[in-house]
């Protein structure tokens, strides 16, 4: 099939799809087709090519694509259009991509549901009623509905990992470095990484393959060497699997959820794993160091958005305060507002130690609490989320309740670790995840013990 | 009125832009002066959405460098914070700063005979620059914002409120600026803005060891004005207290016009910054054999130079002073002394007239001042020449005739002595070699500088090899 033809069926799926779903911000079907048709010269060439010459994929609304309107879900950024590419943007580019469009997330990434985004909802396509997760709603969503074969999204507490879960795709988080952050308009730069939504481990393998390496342009990225895939089908054999125990203890933990979870684990456990019972002592601080952490990195992050350079402006505003003031009062959301105050408080003189020097120090303790296990384990395993989708609105009034979706996800951001999500059955017939975490690095073993799973599975 | 009962006590902050080519953390120019404004930017000093900062390793060395020249500590462990506020030169919303762990720390400036300890010296990255329309911010309709200086690279001199006095401070700032100049670290004209002397003064009672309130004195654009600057401020600062008043902890500017420092801000409430660590930025580990490598590598200091050109060469402290201001300076007088000039004249013929000649020229025409070729009026008419058109200052007083020596009797002088000194050509010609007589009177003219007259040089010459 040719590339132009692929990208005409997933045009088609969007026009079908997005009345109910509504996961693309914008679809940039003009520049999807000039990459479509070069993408067929390419192939006609007999190039070969990267896997992913010609694949239509998505793209969550926070990585700049040059040219393309880039928001991040706010309305403080309407009508920006960066004049660079992110650095994993300008990967697909190389690799032949076609890019279908900006998909809807919560604003600036802050939420786990989409429902921030400052547009609109995006609904989850397994039950329109309810939410696709997020903050990368619409990368999820996109791909579960058949809209896009792959997207990317972005991931600070669990942003990939949740959506995936609960829209039932594979979503990964890579190690903290492994993909440039650079273009990706940063939440929580000490948290903030990308990585792919797909049907697939192995696709997922590929797209992770394409977008990460070094990047100069960002500090904080790794010199790793990245082969995703020579390891995918090695299988678990001998491998020793931690089942952290207070992962399965959470607040909130659904039944059906747990149980769902624990099959798919002794799945695993029939597949040659063995497990071992591990301990993350830490992990009823996680939630508040990450809710510490995440707002006070944000709070000068958003700094920036001040009416002056870019975006949108209050033009009633007499002043220069009064323009800072009313500019980011009106063009900032709710929960973006909320997260800014936290941080601005947490940092604050006087609230510096008791906060942000404290989560800080909680930080350091989770991340020797995986070090610790991983002394007894190669990978650990749990739910992705504590919950299946929930009813649209179910928690926008209940800040607390949206933040606790992310507890088993977090830690791996304040880590710095690799993790997958992919889809392991159905609880109220609604998708759940498993995730599979692995050492700093370890992202080839977190994929070969999820593509195990994808095998046994289907055995 | 600053009389005994009183004692001055002053701190330095000095900011001085690194001479590095682009800016701290991206690729841009950092030569902002010469550039149309907001020409010199990029995605990353303009603080757009999603890009990220990349540190400039220069900027870092140079810093080393001047912590090293310092005599500061070069901790392993540093790293970038955020300070955060806003304000339209500030694209970002936050400075890149350092905060808790400087690169340089607890050094020390020996400026002539004192010492001032250095609390810290940091790396930054400098803001844009505001234009108001109308020349006052409270009375401008409206303000524009260059940010070609935004992001580059900055370093923060702090010292230790060790200085007493208004010379005290203008000597610091001057030996600092030597400093930086003999290492490379910037170019620290204050003109420009590439050195910015920011004075804390307080004062108190002689004799006491608690320190007064201080205010800060921005807006100080030359050596002469920090001196009238610190020296106003300690008198009105004696002033208020003799009056029974009280000294109020505010930044004051110092206006050029008026010769008098002015409160610009008071700080009504804390600044709070909510400094944190740049998350985009991992924490810098400074190899050691690197920093000793900068170590070593560092030429040798005003401090070290000023007592040796004034050893070696037997020349004033003053000169030696004036000489070792500029690196550039001391070079050339060195190698004009090397290149046969007298040391003494060489150092007033720098000093005088900074001249842009090299040694080799320079060495010449100070010679032919000294042996009286030319007097001194006609050798700075020459050097302005030779300057100006790159000619050899010998070449353009013969061209000139300036100094053109055709006396018979002085001629003859220098023509018997060049026979006496050459009694090998003198019998070479004798026994049939006519090219003898060439080489002698090559002689004869490098002996007047080039400006004997040669006929008359040649026939009293020829005169006496006949004779």
């Amino acid at each position: 099939m040719s590339s132009t033809e692929l990208l005409n069926r997933h045009l088609a799926a969007i026009e079908r799809e997005e009345p109910r779903i509504k996961a693309f911000l914008r679809v940039t079907e003009d520049l999807a087709r000039g990459q479509a048709a070069e993408a067929d010269r390419r192939l006609a060439t007999g190039e070969n090519g990267s896997p992913l010459l010609g694949i239509p994929m998505a793209i969550k609304d926070v990585l700049c694509v040059e040219g393309v309107e880039t928001t991040a879900g706010s309305q403080i950024l309407r009508g920006f259009r960066p004049p660079y590419d992110a650095t994993a943007i300008a990967h697909l580019r190389q690799a032949g991509a076609v890019f279908l469009g900006m998909t809807n997330c919560d604003e600036f990434a802050m939420g786990s549901s989409t429902e921030n985004s400052s547009y609109f909802p995006t609904h989850n396509p397994h039950d329109v009623t309810r939410v696709p997760g997020g903050s990368s709603g619409g990368s999820a969503a996109a791909v579960a509905a058949g809209e896009a074969v792959c997207a990317l999204g972005t991931d600070t507490g669990g942003s990939i990992r949740q959506p995936a879960a609960l829209c039932g795709v594979v979503g990964m988080k890579p190690t903290y470095g492994r993909v440039s952050r650079y273009g990706l308009i940063a939440f929580a730069s000490s948290l903030d990484q990308i990585g792919p939504f797909t049907h697939s481990v192995r696709d997922a393998a590929m797209v992770l393959q394409a977008v990460s390496g070094f990047d100069r342009r960002d500090a904080t990225s790794g010199d790793r060497p990245a082969d995703m895939v020579s390891e995918l089908e090695l299988g678990v054999e001998g491998m020793r699997l931690g089942v952290p125990r207070e992962y399965f203890q959470v607040e909130g933990m659904e039944p059906g959820v747990k149980s769902t979870v624990e099959r798919a684990i002794l799945m695993l456990e029939r597949a040659g794993a063995e497990l071992v019972e591990v301990t993350l002592p830490h992990t009823d601080y996680g939630l508040a160091a990450y809710y510490i952490i995440a707002p006070a990195e944000c709070s000068s992050n958003l700094a920036r958005f001040d009416g002056v350079k870019y975006g949108v402006r209050d033009e009633s505003a007499r002043t220069l305060l009064d323009t800072y003031l009313r500019t980011r009062r009106h063009y900032f959301g709710t929960e973006v507002r909320r997260r800014i105050m936290l941080g601005t408080y947490a940092l604050s003189a006087g609230y510096y130690e008791a906060y942000y020097k404290k989560a800080q120090q909680v930080r350091t303790l989770i991340a020797q609490d995986f070090e610790n296990a991983f002394l007894h384990c190669d990978a650990i395993v749990s739910a992705t989320s504590p919950t299946v989708a929930f009813p649209l609105g179910a928690k926008v009034d209940n800040p607390l309740a949206m933040y606790l979706n992310d507890v088993l996800t977090l830690g791996g951001n304040l880590a710095g670790l690799p993790g997958i999500s992919v889809p392991c059955g159905t609880s109220e017939g609604l998708p759940v995840g498993l995730q599979v975490l692995a050492p700093q690095w370890g992202d080839a073993t977190a994929l070969r013990v999820a593509r195990a799973y994808e095998v046994a599975q289907d055995a | 009125m600053l009389d005994e009962k009183w004692e001055a006590v002053i701190g330095m902050e000095v900011h001085v832009q690194l001479a590095t080519r682009s800016k701290m953390f991206c690729d841009c120019s950092s030569d902002y002066l010469s550039a149309e404004p907001n020409s010199s930017v990029c995605e990353v000093c303009l603080g757009m959405p999603g890009v990220l900062p990349v540190i400039n390793q220069l900027g870092v060395e140079l810093v080393v460098k001047t912590g090293l020249a310092l005599n500061c500590e070069i901790p392993v462990h540093t790293k970038f914070d955020r300070k955060n506020y806003f304000y339209p030169d500030l694209p970002k919303g936050y400075q890149i700063s350092q905060y808790d762990l400087p690169m340089c720390r607890n050094g020390h400036f020996d400026v002539d005979d004192k010492t001032v300890r250095i609390t810290r010296v940091h790396l930054e990255e400098d803001t844009g620059k505001l234009l108001h329309a109308g020349d006052a911010l409270h009375k401008a309709e409206e303000s524009l914002v260059d940010l070609n200086r935004a992001g580059v690279p900055l370093m923060e001199i702090v010292s230790e409120p060790d200085m007493r006095s208004a010379d005290d401070a203008r000597d610091y700032v001057v030996a600092m600026r030597a400093l930086l100049r003999a290492i490379k670290a910037s170019d620290a004209d204050m003109e420009k803005g590439q050195l910015r002397a920011e004075a804390n003064v307080s004062v108190r009672p002689t004799g006491s060891d608690r320190l007064g309130v201080k205010t800060e004195l921005k807006n100080i654009n030359s050596f002469r004005a920090l001196h009238r600057a610190v020296d106003y401020e300690i008198r009105r600062q004696v002033e208020v207290l003799e009056a029974g008043g009280i000294v109020v902890q505010e930044t004051r500017g110092w206006s050029e016009a008026e010769q008098r420092t002015f409160p610009q801000r008071t700080k009504e409430y804390a600044d709070d910054y909510r400094y944190f660590a740049e998350p985009d930025l991992p924490p810098l580990e400074l190899d050691s054999a690197w920093v000793e490598s900068l170590r070593a590598s560092l030429p040798e200091l005003p401090a070290a130079r000023r007592p040796r050109l004034e050893l070696q060469y037997e020349i004033s402290s003053y000169d030696a002073d004036q000489l070792t201001e500029e690196p550039t300076t001391a070079d050339l007088f060195e190698a004009t002394v090397a290149a046969g000039a007298p040391a003494k004249q060489a150092a007033n013929w720098i000093i005088g007239s900074q001249p842009t000649l090299d040694a080799a020229s320079l060495a010449e025409l100070i010679g032919m001042v000294v042996n009286g070729t030319i007097n001194r009026e006609q050798g700075l008419r020459v050097m302005a020449e030779a300057q100006s058109s790159g000619k050899r200052p010998a070449e353009i007083v013969r061209e000139g005739g300036m100094a053109q020596v055709s006396d018979e009797s002085a001629l003859a002088e220098i023509v018997g002595r060049v026979l006496r000194e050459n009694p090998q050509a003198v019998a070479d010609f004798k026994s049939g070699k006519p090219q003898a007589a060439k080489a002698l009177l090559g002689k004869v003219r490098a002996a007047t500088g080039g400006t004997a007259n040669m006929s008359v040089a040649r026939n009293l010459l020829m005169e006496r090899l006949n004779h």
